[in-house]
């Protein structure tokens, strides 16, 4: 098993979500994370999926996908060659005695701070999988009130887009 | 783009000259070319699409959601509506007459529980890939999320047995996703659409376009194939020593039964057909080695497992062909042949593979062939032959006082006018109405295959029929099957559409009877159905008084002398339904057969006998 990225383009339809979804449950594979949007043609969205298979499973869930007639086209970001993000919003204990040092750390990973109280500071951090497990490490210590991530999204690397979307937009949408 | 898939007549059709139906009308000047369009209710709108699409029935039942559109409904004089008596049976007829002519079937159906009963025949037709758009009623759109009454998320629920399904949310949309639903199902791989029209959308107005412009960007099946891997795959065809093609229900879906025959004859290969593709290679055909799979014939099931070439044409490597895939023909290289790319190597990793239609496909192998002589296949075709006179199809009789019931079926293929279409439930009767009655013709043997539902052949007879009136329809059914859905003899006999029913009574579910004789120690949970006459009950039902009560004529056939012109009676009436009840003994078994989850090699001739290979590995 291995992570991989699948960046879906889809027609903004309703329940085009539910489909995606509902095709990886029933086949069998699971998400590790999912994040949808609009994209520069408010028609399409773009689906992010990072799932957790083998290449051969892998080949038949993006067959699968692309019988969905809602799914206009779909590509595999691979790590080294396209730019993967998260956002992580982090609500960390700090005190008038911890504060500094918590700042501290957060600066290292370019962490913005969002929401100060006397007892807590809520940061805002971008990055890869990886950056943001690192940064909640560091935080472990002073005590993690809560958190929330988004799932990941992703742009290939280079000149080229993803494709030429006006080649999958209606006229009337 | 390819056209909507429409399955040629078999010969003998053709040559009619009356067609079975009606001449499709001319389809009317485009509205909206010029002048304005008619401002029409969505109702109104959904009975002229259909009218537009050249839909010649539509089976099914009113209900409040729906009701709108059963107005228009009643004015229309092309559309013809069969009111049938469950929803299911409405699905399943749509399903019978997509598969009797190759055209879209139709059913429709109220929201909620109405809806719910479309479910198994979606399911059906998604696993079979048969073209049909079911049309429901939903509660209005302001009472959607609210469960109001008869409120049920349908195209929630089926979301993963249709190809595809629409909730429509604006009458001007509805000419447009009618299209779309039509072209959908009938195009690609086909299968069933839903179509969920909320009551106030049947109701608003607005102007009704047609022909309207589809909107289907992420919508484009491949049919022609790869000029490279076909190429590839006929040099593998010339060299194979044991090549085999093995052929699915793509092929009848395809029309490509000529250029099946074509390929078989012009490389000498022998050629296996699957439950779903029986008769698209003429059983007669001496390269036809019969069906594969659980309760395929020896040789057809052996020369899979030997083979050293499958080219498998609109097939999917089913468990129920396969067996365990671990061990499923293991020294074969694969020819896969699909129009769906998802099927390629779904199951077994293809060496060739080639999306497309098997109809372009096939021709486009046939061109590329180069004959390396026949010569070469020598060797295979003894070892094949040998089986074939050593393990032919056959039964033993069971001195049971009963009728045999493969014969029962072989004789009611023997005695059938020409050209009959064959529907089956499942379980026994099913293999044995594939294995005992000679199928010559594409789209003569009409059953649930993958999905597996009992209760298919009475209304997938009845929609057959429909489809195909000048022809005789027999659905071989067995006792279990036919109580599921046996209310529709009550649409047939009003509606004038005379099938033929033999129920090959059993007094079980025999199949499930079967396994628990095999393999449950002769412990009969659950299968004892009574609808054998015996001290301590009589039959319930009889079968007999059921017909009649029904509007058809109800025969029975107990003995063996009684048994030809209990069938000849059967085939000489043709104004009303008739059922007829063969007792049958409840000890006879489906032979061959791999038991589940073993290799094929473990095939079984009859009860612990096993082939003997005896040249096995040797060629």
């Amino acid at each position: 098993m291995s992570t991989h990225t699948l960046s879906v383009l889809v027609e903004n339809k309703p329940g085009v979500l539910a489909r995606v979804a509902a095709l990886f449950s029933r086949r069998g594979f699971n998400i590790d994370s999912l994040a949808v949007g609009e994209t520069e043609h408010p028609g399409v969205s773009r689906i992010t999926i990072v799932v957790d298979v083998e290449a051969g499973s892998l080949e038949q869930v993006t067959k699968q996908l692309n019988k969905l007639i809602h799914v206009l086209k779909i590509v595999e970001l691979e790590a080294g060659s396209s730019v993967q993000r998260e956002l992580l919003l982090v609500k960390v204990r700090a005190d008038a005695a911890t504060r500094g040092q918590v700042i501290a750390a957060a600066e290292l990973f370019k962490a913005r701070s969002v929401d100060v109280t006397p007892d807590t500071v809520t940061f805002e951090v971008t990055g890869n999988s990886d950056k943001i497990e690192a940064f909640l490490e560091v935080l472990e210590p002073f005590g993690i009130k809560e958190l929330v991530q988004s799932g990941t999204v992703a742009l290939g690397r280079g000149a080229k887009s993803m494709a030429s979307l006006s080649r999958y937009v209606s006229p009337n949408s | 783009m390819s056209t909507p898939v429409k399955a040629p007549k078999p010969g003998p059709q053709a040559a009619k000259a009356q067609p079975a139906r009606p001449k499709a009308p001319k389809p009317a000047p485009p509205i909206g070319a010029s002048g304005a369009a008619p401002v029409l209710t969505g109702a109104q709108a959904v009975v002229r699409a259909l009218e537009e699409l050249e839909v010649e029935a539509v089976f099914g039942i009113p209900g409040g959601a729906i009701l709108p559109a059963y107005d228009p409904l009643l004015d229309s004089e092309k559309v013809r509506h069969v009111l049938v008596r469950h929803e299911q049976g409405a699905g399943h007829a749509a399903q019978g007459y997509a598969q009797a002519t190759g055209r879209v079937g139709v059913c429709m159906a109220t929201s909620g529980p109405g809806a719910t009963n479309l479910v198994t025949p979606l399911a059906d037709a998604h696993m079979d890939s048969v073209p049909i758009v079911a049309i429901t009623g939903q509660v209005a759109s302001s009472a959607i999320g609210t469960d109001a009454f008869q409120e049920a998320d349908i195209c929630g629920i089926t979301m993963p047995i249709t190809k595809h399904s629409y909730l429509i949310t604006d009458a001007e949309d509805i000419p447009r996703v009618m299209a779309e639903a039509f072209y959908v199902a009938a195009s690609g791989r086909p299968g069933p659409v839903l179509v969920d029209i909320p009551k106030d959308i049947l109701n608003a107005q607005a102007p009704f376009v047609w022909p309207p412009k589809m909107d289907l960007p992420g919508y484009r099946p491949t049919t022609q194939p790869h000029g490279k891997q076909i190429r590839e795959a006929a040099a593998l065809i010339a060299e194979a020593k044991k090549p085999v093609l093995y052929v699915g229900g793509g092929v009848v879906k395809s029309g490509a039964h000529a250029e099946l025959l074509a390929l078989a004859e012009l490389t000498g290969a022998p050629v296996v057909t699957t439950l779903m593709a029986r008769g698209a290679f003429p059983d007669s055909h001496p390269q036809h080695l019969g069906m594969p799979g659980m309760h395929g014939t020896v040789p057809a099931v052996h020369a899979l497992q030997k083979s050293d070439l499958l080219v498998a044409l609109g097939a999917r490597f089913d468990d129920r062909v396969t067996g365990k895939l671990a061990s499923f023909a293991p020294e074969a290289k694969i020819v896969h042949v699909d129009i769906d790319p998802a099927e390629i190597g779904k199951n077994r990793e293809a060496d060739v593979p080639i999306v497309g239609d098997c109809k372009a496909a096939i021709s486009a192998m046939i061109e590329a062939y180069e004959d390396g002589g026949k010569e070469r296949l020598k060797t295979w075709w003894e070892t094949l032959d040998d089986l074939r006179g050593r393990y032919p199809l056959g039964y033993t009789d069971i001195d049971d006082g009963l009728l045999t019931p493969q014969w029962v079926i072989q004789r009611l293929g023997e005695l059938a006018p020409e050209d009959t279409i064959w529907t089956a439930g499942v379980g026994q009767h099913q293999m044995w109405a594939s294995q005992f009655i000679k199928y010559e013709t594409p789209g003569t043997f009409i059953n649930s295959g993958g999905l597996g539902t009992m209760g298919y052949a009475v209304p997938a007879a009845m929609g057959a029929k429909l489809g195909e009136m000048d022809r005789t329809v027999w659905a071989v059914d067995g006792d279990g099957c036919f109580q599921m859905t046996n209310q529709e003899l009550a649409t047939c006999a009003i509606e004038g559409i005379p099938i033929k029913v033999a129920v090959i009574n059993n007094g079980n579910l025999g199949m499930v009877r079967q396994w628990q004789t095999l393999f449950y120690d002769k412990r009969y949970s659950q299968t004892n159905l009574s609808t054998h006459h015996s001290e301590a009950s009589p039959r319930i039902p009889d079968f007999v008084k059921l017909a009649e009560a029904l509007g058809c004529v109800g025969l029975r056939a107990e003995t063996v002398d009684e048994v030809d012109d209990i069938i000849k009676q059967a085939n000489a009436i043709n104004d009303r339904p008739v059922v007829v009840d063969f007792t049958v003994g409840p000890d006879a078994m489906v032979w061959p057969m791999v038991p589940a989850g073993v290799s094929n090699d473990e095939i079984l001739y009859a009860r612990d006998v096993r082939p003997n290979f005896d040249d096995e590995g040797e060629i």
